[in-house]
């Protein structure tokens, strides 16, 4: 089960991502963020804080939009992962082609610095 | 020769022990007859005549016992026919004996005594061998539908019965005897009170009913024949049987005569409503058609066909239909009795008919589900039943019954139809089910045969020379899956290995692992560096992995003549290092990047190369996350350190025990929860 919540703060959209990306819930994880690709500024944080498990598929979503993040300069930064779902992001290698920030007061600071 | 106890040899047993007794009685009758004439003292003693008159009975019981075997529906009539036909020879035999006396008037050979008393005996044995099929006859109809309490009465009765038939060894007479009235009289109560007991008239047709009817007013009248034959009779002779003093012929004389009476008044009384249980009896027919037509191969329109000649013939419709709606408005029609022109006529007199009365369905709350009752004026038809047929809470055709009698639909009616239609439509749901579950079984099939071929993408043997020894474990959650490994010998020392996973699972998975596979075997004969092909194999795939989809891998060249390892990681999970000199196990962490997430010739600045120098004893463990990711109950993962530590505690084992340690410790760990990942494993130890 996952749980999305979109909110739009001063100057970036705020995703909280809460319980589990895996198979089949991270389509609702891709949608939520392919939207906010669409239709919002530059600025998107994603709030991991209580994303407990994410799947290869889940992954996937996020690396999906690496390059449209890079050809657009969006600032997409994801905050907050758990030291395990850390790990997978690392394994991976995507915490090379990602801003990952452990709190969302490093991500806004991150976001300002820009 | 062996004799088997079967109730055949019991029922030739007992007639003939019962036909000799019979002869010895006769016999003795005669004798003492021929005694008393010449005054001279047989010596035998009465009781001896009344026990044999007695044991008689009882055999001829266990005779009708055995050869009236347990009734079964349907055949009550035979039953009652055959009591009607040992009956008649009954009567034929007595009336023969009546001519014979008549045509022996006036002879010598008519005041005989010795001749009268043997008819007299033949005629007495016959009726009670007529009593007694009677009476094994009515117990088979009373005991037709057992109850626990009726079986128990019924015993107490018939041991009764058996120990009335010894009454005569007391001498008691009905005339003089209280207890003889007493004890007659109680059992004809019990009699009477058994004689209630007329369900099976329940199970006869019409026709039946009128046999029946027949049969038993034949066999009342030979009762009262037979009873007139014994008692009015007139002859002083000596006699084998003393009927009037038998509390057993009176006892089952009133029985019979009972029974007779009432079966025959319930079945004259049931005639008129014999036709309502026939229907019944026919609907419920009807409806068992209905849910096995399924089982019989039917389609649906033979189901609609049943559906609607059931539906008729419990209404009395005179003519009706089904029409199924058709998504291209080419409605399927179904008729009875009725033309296509009718049908559009009667449905047009439907839409504008004032009269009209709607039921509602219990069972739905939608509006196109309600039954509709309507009156025809200044037609032949005078009313319409229209039933709708649905499938899954979905109308997909109606169901018109019509009659040429106004309001001809009542209650009873209207609910049988509703439960013919219900049954229909499970009938139906039943049957395109069962289409589907035919189809997914086809998909099992095809899947079966894509493991099999996913089965021949894996390697059967590992390349691999004496300086190593390799083993290789993989099992998928679904038929097929995304996990890959492979071998590949570049020369006599030196060996590529690699292990891979798809993410996502099932069937995507496994067409890229395919794909992958087929990289490999043409990458790896270019004999490039680790970090080469890795840079190879990204930009192949690049081209065709979905957009969410990547592949992890990690590449080794085993050196086993400089005794090195050059491995490089493209986001797979980091391989697991047994030292044996320092004894600790530990992850190879270098950095690396899933091949199929950069897309562009930048991915070479994503992944690195390193290389180290084993010795003998050491261990490399490759896996999939489906291992380390492997939850148990509470959610934990199986983990990094269990498996650092599992390695280190089975590091002397050869690969294939290793192997083996870890996959038992993962059932355990993961035990009662779900296999939902692909796992694999390839151990080395080098030697």
């Amino acid at each position: 089960m996952i749980e999305i919540d979109k909110i739009n703060e001063n100057n970036y959209l705020l995703i909280t991502v809460s319980g589990e990306a895996d198979a089949s819930s991270s389509i609702h994880l891709d949608k939520a963020i392919r939207e906010a690709m669409d239709d919002n500024g530059p600025n998107i944080l994603i709030d991991c804080r209580q994303l407990e498990y994410i799947s290869s598929a889940g992954l996937g979503v996020f690396m999906s939009y690496i390059e449209e993040i890079s050809r657009n300069s969006i600032n997409f930064i994801i905050f907050g992962l758990s030291e395990k779902v850390m790990k997978v992001f690392g394994i991976l290698g995507l915490d090379q082609l990602l801003i990952i920030k452990d709190t969302k007061e490093e991500a806004i600071a991150q976001l300002d610095a820009v | 020769m062996k004799i088997t106890l079967t109730p055949k040899f019991y029922m030739r047993l007992s007639l003939v022990l019962a036909v000799l007794l019979w002869l010895i009685g006769t016999l003795i009758d005669i004798l003492q007859l021929l005694a008393d004439r010449s005054d001279v003292n047989l010596g035998i003693n009465p009781i001896l005549t009344k026990l044999i008159e007695s044991v008689f009975l009882i055999l001829v019981m266990i005779y009708f016992r055995y050869r009236i075997s347990t009734t079964e529906s349907g055949n009550f009539i035979d039953l009652l026919w055959r009591v009607f036909a040992t009956g008649l020879v009954t009567t034929i035999i007595s009336l023969v004996i009546v001519l014979f006396y008549s045509t022996i008037e006036g002879t010598p050979l008519s005041g005989n005594p010795f001749v009268a008393t043997f008819f007299k005996d033949l005629n007495a044995a016959l009726i009670s061998v007529f009593l007694i099929s009677t009476f094994t006859v009515w117990k088979r109809l009373i005991l037709y539908q057992r109850t626990k309490k009726l079986i128990y009465y019924w015993n107490i009765f018939e041991a009764a019965i058996v120990l009335s038939a010894f009454f005569t060894l007391t001498e008691l007479t009905l005339q003089n005897s209280l207890v003889f009235e007493l004890i007659f009289a109680a059992m004809a109560i019990m009699a009477i009170l058994l004689s209630a007991n007329l369900k099976w008239v329940a199970y006869l047709n019409f026709k039946q009913k009128w046999k029946g009817i027949l049969l038993i007013l034949l066999i009342t009248i030979y009762i009262f024949y037979f009873f007139n034959s014994l008692y009015v009779g007139t002859s002083d002779s000596e006699s084998f049987f003393n009927n009037f003093d038998s509390l057993f012929v009176l006892v089952l004389f009133t029985f019979i005569l009972f029974y007779s009476i009432f079966s025959l008044l319930v079945i004259l009384f049931n005639l008129p409503t014999s036709s309502v249980f026939e229907k019944k009896m026919e609907e419920a027919l009807n409806f068992q058609r209905l849910s096995q037509s399924i089982s019989q191969g039917e389609n649906e329109e033979e189901i609609f066909e049943v559906l609607l000649m059931s539906s008729m013939s419990a209404v009395y419709a005179d003519a009706g239909w089904v029409e199924i709606n058709s998504p291209s408005n080419d409605n399927q029609f179904l008729t009875k009795q009725i033309s296509r022109e009718e049908i559009n006529s009667v449905k047009e007199l439907v839409l504008s008919a004032k009269s009209r009365t709607i039921l509602k369905n219990p069972y739905a709350s939608e509006g196109s589900n309600d039954r509709v009752i309507v009156s025809l004026k200044r037609y032949h038809y005078r009313s319409v039943f229209i039933v709708p047929i649905t499938l899954q809470h979905e109308v997909i055709g109606f169901m018109y019954l019509l009659n040429e009698v106004a309001e001809s639909f009542n209650k009873e009616m209207i609910n049988i139809i509703n439960t013919f239609s219900s049954q229909a439509s499970v009938a139906i749901e039943n049957f395109r089910l069962m289409g589907k579950a035919i189809e997914n079984e086809r998909y099992q099939e095809e899947l079966n045969i894509a493991k099999n071929v996913q089965r021949q993408l894996l390697p059967e043997v590992l390349d691999h020379n004496e300086a190593f020894d390799i083993h290789a474990f993989t099992e998928a959650a679904a038929e097929v899956g995304g996990d890959y490994y492979d071998t590949f010998k570049l020369d006599n020392n030196r060996f590529a290995i690699v292990i891979g996973d798809v993410s996502g699972k099932g069937t995507s998975a496994a067409f890229h692992m395919s794909q992958m596979k087929g990289i490999f075997q043409s990458l790896v004969q270019m004999d490039l560096s680790p970090k080469d092909f890795l840079i190879h194999a990204n930009t192949a795939l690049s081209k065709c992995l979905e957009r969410t989809s990547f592949i992890t891998l990690t590449y080794f060249i085993i050196n086993t003549d400089k005794k090195t390892i050059d491995l490089a990681r493209a986001g797979h999970c980091p391989t697991l290092y047994y030292n044996k000199r320092k004894k600790t196990a530990a992850f190879l962490e270098n950095k690396g990047l899933g091949l199929g997430i950069m897309r562009n010739d930048t991915y070479k600045n994503f992944v690195e190369q390193s290389q180290l120098t084993y010795s003998k004893d050491d261990i490399l463990v490759l896996y999939t996350d489906g291992i380390s990711e492997a939850k148990d109950k509470e959610n934990e993962e199986f983990g990094y350190d269990r498996m650092c530590k599992l390695l280190e505690q089975n590091a002397h084992y050869d690969p294939v025990m290793i192997q083996k340690v870890f996959i038992g410790k993962l059932y355990e760990f993961c035990h009662d929860t779900d296999l939902d990942d692909d796992y694999t494993m390839v151990v080395i130890k080098f030697k």
